[in-house]
């Protein structure tokens, strides 16, 4: 527990209301969605608008307190999990848009905003924010660029950091600090906001997020394609790459996927296929039409033994009813559900996948695999149970050979997850001495208690 | 009081069910709660933690959870919409019962549950005594709702706006039914449930009617007791059983194909709770199963086994429809309700915003949240006056009391109604 003074200045800060002291509340906030340890923080507060949140920066610094910023908690790689003794800085009070200007095509909000609700905004102003994390119907704006979250669509729209224009932030000693602009071009100073994209709350504390938007997509076609097996399928998402077709979602799903999802919906998937892709150009109605065509053919000179392509929204949705289905019915199997995302790059995906065969044979593990095959993020699951002490041992080592093979097939330990507390010992295997040296000499600078979040990306 | 290892142990039953849960958070959301509060231990993925926690005796502070499992309207929509499908009400459900043994039960909720609930003459005999005087206590602030307030200050009713005791239950109306199917060959028990026969007895008029004008056979038996919901709620098993067992000697008695209620929540309670719950013997749980299999509301009677369609009607009234939680969320049932409302002669269906979001009632909840219970339930009443509709029907006795409090206080001029009764007016 902290001292009763430090409460106290907290308090006067941002309310008594909003600042959460009992064991009960404090529990609530000690993990996140990673499967690990969940660890106690001291103090939870809830600051309600910009001063309050500098000031609550500024207090922890002076006092050396540790603080790890929470958004909706959705964080798969620990990012979210409290120092011991810590104090969580919730961003729920912050969560206004504070503008959308439809002629310059940018937003700024506030970091507290729900992604799938900004998103529902700008289309309501005839616009349109890509990025679609997993969680987005409860993930936070400022969550997602602290982890640089992507989603389906990175392949063509990529992901977070690609709509990052700007953002301010406190820094330890309650500065704001203004990086990026409204303007699409602007080289002045450092790239801050682009050092403030994935930094996991190590660096500094969001205040304000200025986002790029773009004009909506006028057409979409989807379609699902079966394969004889992974190789099949994956070659043919090289091909349509080739073909210089970039489509906006191009997912795959193993057959035990496939098995697991159509189990758990019923919707008539095919059970006897090695491998899924699910596919969706848009854009133009007539270069929507032109794609959708020649994706289809590529399907058809790469073996695919059914194509369905979907002719009304009701079969539109039934297509990415599947994709969706596929970590809820994993994760049913299970008591624990390991989501992992190490990333390849696309053409290495046939290896990836025979190395995730290796894998689940080699630690008798279950592991069910989809993903976005179209920018090499795969998503492999474990599916276990963690009271299984003798398994999680081998599902921890699993982990560790994922990495190793995902690395050296020229790939990284997470494409959109992040780093976290989870994945911080492999930093290292992937960068250089050198890269991490570096890093921590930076944050050494910019955070001289190393206050902020403690442990996460450099350890 | 045991010592808090004992609770832990006891809490322990339930590993298996809160390992489930991924922490995912996506039950953010979709909690009304949560949407009114923004914190952590009022959404599901806090709760099950808080559990968890005590459990496994990280937490030392028993009250302090209790205080948060209690915070929950139990209305299902996390366990609707849960990835990894955690069953959520499963879980609270016991763990009330293991918090109520652990802490044992408050003296009122005794008094009321032990004394008055599983003696359903008493029980009807105390609140015909309250008809018959609330008028002493209580103005009418909201003629067309028939809500009323409190004349004087008066703690537990406090700025509420409630629809007061009929003048006469249903049980003194009808006392009891035991007719022979008709033209539609079915026969059907029904199963009344407290609110309809005390506050809405024209709700449970309208049922018979309906199955009258469809030609279906009728078991009503007399003295029925209380489904059980708000003693299982609050973690009293025993009375649960009590009353389960009251109820299944009433409906042994009876043949019939289905066993229906008007009653979104009895209706819920005796196809999931019974079976799941009871603690007795098992050639009881036998019968609460085949029971349950056959339990259905009138609505989907009426669509899914008597096959009643819309039809165009010509009207001035525009109705929109609130799906009670306990249809929605609990069994799944949203599409027969509207049905209904489109097969009601005069009556024009428009869909609201938000129609399956929970109403804020959470029965007991709102007894003891009534601040928090109000925000959820304004945001309801928002969404049923945006729609434009003239009458907001729904299929839950305790979702109209909840939303006549919130109209009434609003004074939007919105008539609440049972499905039951505008289907009824419209047959001739």
């Amino acid at each position: 527990m902290c001292k009763d003074t430090i409460v106290k200045e907290f308090e006067a800060i941002v309310g008594a209301e909003n600042v959460m002291t009992s064991e009960t509340d404090r529990h609530t906030y000690s993990y996140d969605a990673a499967v690990l340890d969940s660890v106690m923080p001291a103090l939870v507060v809830r600051p309600t608008n910009s001063e309050m949140l500098g000031k609550a920066v500024k207090l922890c610094n002076d006092n050396g307190i540790h603080l790890t910023v929470r958004g909706a908690g959705t964080n798969l790689s620990g990012g979210t999990i409290p120092h011991p003794g810590g104090v969580v800085v919730l961003t729920n009070g912050l969560s206004k848009i504070l503008e959308i200007n439809e002629q310059d095509m940018y937003a700024v909000v506030e970091p507290g905003v729900v992604t799938a609700k900004f998103a529902a905004e700008v289309a309501s102003k005839g616009l349109f924010y890509p990025p679609d994390p997993g969680s987005q119907t409860v993930s936070t704006l400022g969550g997602n660029v602290a982890e640089n979250a992507g989603g389906l669509r990175g392949l063509k729209y990529g992901v977070t950091k690609d709509y990052v224009m700007g953002v301010d932030f406190w820094d330890v000693d309650g500065n704001l600090i203004k990086t990026g602009s409204r303007t699409v071009k602007c080289v002045t100073g450092y790239n801050l906001a682009g050092l403030m994209v994935a930094s996991e709350g190590t660096l500094g504390v969001f205040d304000k997020l200025i986002l790029k938007l773009v004009p909506p997509v006028q057409a979409a076609k989807s379609m699902m394609a079966v394969f004889p097996s992974m190789k099949a399928a994956s070659e043919t998402v090289a091909a349509i790459i080739a073909n210089k077709i970039v489509p906006a979602t191009l997912e795959i799903m193993d057959n035990f996927t496939i098995r697991t999802v159509e189990n758990f919906r019923k919707a008539g998937l095919p059970v006897d296929a090695a491998a899924m892709l699910l596919i969706e150009v848009d854009g133009h109605p007539a270069q929507v039409e032109e794609e959708a065509a020649k994706v289809e053919e590529i399907c058809k000179q790469n073996s695919a033994s059914e194509i369905k392509v979907a002719n009304d929204a009701a079969e539109r949705n039934a297509v990415w009813q599947a994709r969706r289905d596929a970590l809820p019915a994993l994760a049913n199997l299970k008591p624990t559900c390991v989501l992992e995302d190490a990333t390849v790059p696309r053409s290495q995906i046939p290896a990836m996948i025979a190395a995730l065969d290796e894998v689940s044979s080699k630690y008798d593990l279950t592991i069910g695999t989809f993903g976005h095959a179209g920018d090499g993020n795969l998503h492999p699951t474990i599916l276990t149970d963690k009271r299984n002490e003798k398994e999680w041992e081998r599902v921890e080592e699993a982990i560790d050979m994922i990495f190793d093979r995902a690395l050296a097939l020229g790939g990284t330990l997470s494409g959109e997850h992040g780093i976290g507390l989870a994945k911080s010992k492999f930093l290292e295997t992937e960068t250089s001495p050198g890269t991490l040296a570096y890093s921590r000499r930076m944050k050494s600078v910019l955070d001289p208690k190393g206050i902020l979040n403690p442990g996460k990306i450099i350890g | 009081m045991a010592d808090i290892h004992t609770l832990a142990s006891m809490l322990k039953e339930l590993d298996d069910q809160l390992v489930g849960c991924m922490r995912c958070g996506m039950c953010q959301a979709v909690c009304p709660l949560f949407a009114q509060t923004g914190k952590e231990s009022d959404v599901t993925r806090g709760k099950l933690a808080l559990l968890d926690g005590l459990a496994s005796e990280m937490l030392k502070d028993p009250e302090g959870v209790n205080e948060k499992l209690n915070r929950c309207l139990l209305c299902g929509t996390c366990q609707a919409n849960c990835p990894s499908g955690v069953k959520v009400l499963d879980i609270f459900i016991k763990a009330r019962a293991i918090m109520t043994g652990y802490f044992g039960l408050s003296p009122v909720k005794k008094a009321i549950f032990r004394g008055m609930l599983v003696n359903p003459k008493l029980f009807n005999h105390l609140l015909s005594f309250g008809s018959k005087f609330q008028g002493v206590f209580t103005k009418k602030v909201d003629g067309m709702l028939g809500a009323s307030c409190a004349r004087f200050q008066a703690p537990v009713i406090g700025d509420r706006h409630f629809k007061s005791l009929a003048d006469k239950p249903l049980h003194k109306i009808v006392p009891e039914l035991d007719t022979a199917p008709g033209a539609s060959g079915k026969k059907v028990a029904i199963f009344v449930g407290c609110v309809i026969d005390k506050i809405y007895p024209n709700v449970g008029q309208a049922t018979l009617k309906a199955l009258e004008h469809h030609g279906v056979g009728v078991f009503m038996p007399a003295g029925q007791a209380c489904c059980g919901i708000p003693t299982i709620s609050s973690g009293d098993t025993n009375t649960f059983d009590k009353l389960i067992e009251e109820n299944l000697a009433l409906f042994e008695k009876g043949e019939f194909d289905y066993l229906i209620t008007s009653c979104a929540t009895c209706t819920s309670t005796i196809k999931e709770l019974w079976p799941n719950m009871y603690q007795g013997s098992s050639a009881n749980r036998m019968k609460l199963r085949d029971l349950a299999s056959r339990t259905m509301d009138v609505s989907q009677f009426l669509v899914d086994v008597l096959g009643v369609e819309p039809c165009k009607v010509a009207g001035n009234e525009t109705v929109t429809y609130h799906d009670p939680c306990h249809l929605k969320n609990s069994l799944g049932v949203t599409a027969q309700p509207r049905t209904i409302l489109k097969a009601s002669s005069g009556c024009e269906f428009k869909e609201m915003a938000e129609a399956g979001t929970c109403c804020g009632s959470g029965g007991s909840f709102n007894i003891a949240h009534y601040e928090l219970s109000k925000k959820i339930g304004n945001r309801k009443a928002d969404n049923i006056i945006d729609s434009g509709a003239t009458t907001v029907a729904t299929s839950c006795p305790a979702c109209m009391m909840q939303i006549t409090d919130m109209l009434s206080h609003k004074k939007a001029g919105v008539q609440v109604k049972h499905v039951m009764e505008l289907y009824a007016e419209g047959l001739r």
